[in-house]
């Protein structure tokens, strides 16, 4: 208990110092979460289309589900340096895979009657992708979304090792001191901070989903 | 990579230490979630619960989870695993469970009317029909343990991770690229080989 009161005085003693690594942490994760979303949602829609190319970039991304993120975070920094471009770069990485499975996978098991009836009515393919194939997927493409964000929000704590700032700065710096109230100021946050993106997104997938449709989410 | 050549027993050993402590992890958790997914195969509120506590759980980012337990268990291998058993713990039981419910009730019917006990009935028929989900549950917490063990290696409890954490401090790139290209290799490795054994047991109870 005392620990815990330790940990908040510091968080008093230094508002700009923690208000700093919370505000570089949810900018990383954003920016890697905008990122992967923007390559990964269009890839899938496209690859959703094709048989040969498909199954190799589902093997593909199937296989980078696996990688351990501090490896791929590792891996960056002697190409790109430290930073918090090249945590960027890996934490879009590591959101690429899920965002980019359940896509495809979602795009895929669209109802072909449904298309059928939208090409009868006399729909282009960019219609038909906008307005029948993208809605109707939307809520397994966000689960995707919402896989990916709380991974991202995990992997960004271990960004600190190669320079990337944000509450793992705490973390690390509190191990190599034993300080454990300064550990405690980067453990707490880090982990309401990804109970609470689960929890938001999870909202927000409940409220894209249409009255009407049942989804399981994939995970 | 002449690096890797010259060292290769350095990476070895770390190599042999990550599957070491991964295995410990793996078997303590499965000796635990097979006790608890045959009583939450029973009943829905454990069921229910186990989800719910495991869906928690794998939320908490694993540096932070490593770190909050210092406080209580301090550095080492101790933490590691318990951080490793909680993160893989409900992948298994909710498998386990999952696994011996979907056994479809013909089957046990016609076992129960074969005059099979209650324990045959477990034994010879709803855990191998079980197997192939098992089996998945264990290629998803096997993965997630050693992924764990990477970032275990900084509060001291060794494996490819101590490679990776000495070759950022030293600045030695040829020791990061072994630790973290063989912990990936690792990863690879283990999904690969039991994903191909649960799509063979799926064929044979099918079949």
């Amino acid at each position: 208990m005392t620990l815990l009161l330790e940990a908040w005085q510091y968080i008093v003693d230094h508002p700009a110092r923690f208000g700093q690594a919370l505000f570089t942490h949810v900018t990383l994760s954003l920016a890697a979460l905008l990122t992967a979303s923007l390559i990964a949602i269009p890839l899938g829609v496209w690859l959703a289309d094709r048989d040969r190319g498909a199954l190799l970039a589902i093997n593909v991304a199937n296989i980078g589900r696996t990688l351990p993120s501090l490896a791929v975070l590792a891996l960056v920094m002697p190409i790109m340096g430290t930073g918090f471009v090249p945590s960027w770069f890996a934490l879009t990485l590591l959101a690429l895979p899920p965002i980019l499975i359940n896509t495809y996978t979602a795009v895929r098991e669209v109802d072909a009657d449904a298309v059928d009836a939208a090409r009868g009515m006399g729909m282009g393919p960019a219609q038909i992708i906008g307005r029948i194939k993208l809605p109707l997927a939307l809520p397994v493409v966000f689960a995707g979304v919402r896989t990916a964000a709380v991974q991202v929000v995990s992997g960004a704590v271990l960004a600190a090792y190669i320079g990337g700032g944000g509450l793992g700065d705490f973390i690390t710096a509190g191990i190599a001191m034993m300080a454990v109230p300064q550990l405690l100021v980067g453990a707490i946050p880090a982990t309401l901070l990804s109970l609470g993106t689960d929890f938001l997104f999870g909202r927000i997938q409940r409220w894209l989903t249409p009255r009407g449709i049942e989804t399981e989410a994939a995970t | 990579m002449t690096w890797f050549l010259r060292n290769w027993d350095q990476v070895a050993i770390a190599l042999g230490e990550h599957i070491f402590i991964s295995l410990s992890a793996l078997a303590i958790s499965f000796l635990i979630a097979f006790v608890v997914g045959l009583w939450a195969a029973r009943r829905e509120s454990v069921f229910q619960a186990a989800l719910a506590v495991s869906g928690f759980l794998y939320t908490i980012p694993t540096l932070a989870f490593l770190a909050l337990l210092i406080p209580i268990v301090g550095l080492g291998k101790t933490n590691a695993i318990l951080v490793m058993v909680s993160f893989s713990l409900l992948i298994l039981i909710r498998n386990i469970a999952m696994g011996i419910r979907g056994a479809p009730v013909e089957v046990v019917d016609a076992a129960r009317g074969m005059g099979m006990s209650g324990a045959q009935v477990l034994w010879r028929v709803e855990i191998p029909l079980a197997m192939p989900v098992i089996v998945a549950g264990l290629r998803i917490a096997a993965v997630t343990v050693i992924s764990v063990s990477v970032v275990a290696a900084y509060i001291g409890a060794g494996g490819l991770g101590t490679l990776i954490f000495n070759g950022i401090t030293n600045d030695h790139a040829p020791k990061i690229w072994a630790g973290a290209l063989t912990a990936c290799a690792l990863a690879v490795a283990v999904d690969l080989s039991l994903s191909a054994l649960e799509h063979r047991l799926a064929r044979r109870t099918r079949g």
